[in-house]
């Protein structure tokens, strides 16, 4: 029983890390979307540091529910997969719109001339099957 | 003891949501605004994430499923639209 | 077989994301069971085909070093959000694919996306190059060979291609 109890409370502090630590993670994330100069840096912080800081919120979930009903509670990890496939591809697709709309990049950005060469793309409408 | 830092993590996810708001209000341009409403949807999952954590129930997370679906395809579609509509027409 | 169970990895993972989400009982059992018979067989016309795993084990130790390798991506980039702006150096990398099946590019595009501190932007028309945005740009070859290395040869070895 007293082992019980100690994983218990052992489980209160791992999820109260995981969950400031997801917390953090997010608020960094969205302060950098706030603070980067272009929006090509601001890309980074929302696909990044937020995906991570949910992962982490998530898995405080997890451990959580999992010790106090003490059975494995993996609805959670449901969510946490579909951020992470999802993250990459709606940056690709906000990245891509924002490059062909040709949205001006921070100063000393350098070699800005491939993405002018990657704007200059015609025809991305044509699916090739 | 965990209900004091769940509220400490709703209190920060709500700074980051400001934040988000900030950026959403600022632009200046649509595809910042729409970046700014995809960091938003994800933060939003959190704080629900959080509140089903505060009030001990595992029924919050079909509303967190949900948002996590609706946001991804909203902010996707939102992009397409921008690519097609600026430069087919 | 092939008209009555099109695609059967794509209907175990339906079994097993319908178990996770619902708990398991042995009516949601059967419930998974025949959406994973009738799903496949309606969308099967829809989907086209893509290269196939060759190396599930190699594609295993991919996706942990991947996880590990987001984890440290993200305290990284979160330090450089923390720094001032004046520290930034972001640049632009134009990196040559040497594959050219649309799964594979898929698979290390997100893989780009996710770790460190770069997000693939757009491809060239005859999809033998990769733009990608950097956070922090030190040095063109360096980073392009880490990606090589790192993500684009597994790659090739788990597709055999």
């Amino acid at each position: 029983m007293t082992s019980l109890n100690n994983l218990a409370v052992y489980s209160d502090y791992f999820v109260a890390a995981l969950l400031i630590g997801g917390a953090l993670f997010m608020l960094v994330g969205s302060w950098g979307l706030a603070k980067l100069p272009d929006f090509y840096t601001r890309l980074h912080a929302p696909t990044k540091a937020s995906t991570l800081g949910m992962g982490a919120t998530l898995l405080g979930s997890l451990v959580w529910f999992s010790v106090q009903e003490e059975s494995l509670h993996i609805h959670e990890l449901v969510i946490s997969i579909f951020l992470f496939l999802t993250a990459p591809v709606s940056a690709y697709m906000m990245g891509k719109a924002a490059i062909h709309r040709r949205r001006p990049m921070a100063e000393g950005t350098r070699n800005a001339e491939e993405a002018e060469r990657a704007a200059e793309r015609k025809g991305i409408n044509d699916r090739d099957d | 003891m965990l209900s004091n830092v769940i509220m400490i993590c709703t209190g920060m996810i709500g700074l980051a949501m400001l934040f988000c708001l900030w950026r959403l209000i600022k632009g200046p341009d649509i595809t910042d605004r729409i970046l700014a409403l995809d960091t938003l949807y994800i933060n939003s999952i959190a704080l629900i994430i959080l509140l089903g954590l505060y009030y001990g129930t595992a029924l919050y997370f079909e509303g967190a499923l949900l948002i996590a679906m609706l946001g991804f395809v909203s902010t996707s579609a939102v992009a397409k639209y921008l690519l097609r509509g600026d430069i087919i027409e | 077989m092939k008209r009555l169970l099109p695609m059967p990895w794509h209907s175990v993972m339906l079994i097993a994301v319908w178990l996770l989400l619902n708990g398991f009982s042995y009516g949601q059992l059967v419930l998974a069971v025949i959406l994973a018979w009738l799903i496949p067989i309606l969308t099967y016309p829809y989907v086209r085909g893509h290269a196939p795993v060759k190396k599930p084990l190699a594609m295993m130790t991919y996706s942990l070093r991947l996880l590990y390798d987001i984890v440290v991506a993200n305290v990284d980039v979160a330090r450089r959000v923390v720094l001032p702006n004046r520290y930034l150096k972001p640049g632009w990398l134009a990196y040559p694919l040497s594959m050219t099946e649309p799964f594979p590019v898929t698979l290390l595009a997100s893989s780009v996306s996710l770790t460190p501190g770069t997000v693939s932007v757009e491809f060239s028309e005859d999809r033998t190059c990769l733009y990608i945005h950097v956070l922090h740009l030190e040095d063109e070859k360096e980073l392009q060979a880490f990606i090589f290395k790192r993500y684009e040869q597994p790659l090739k070895e788990i597709f055999g291609c």
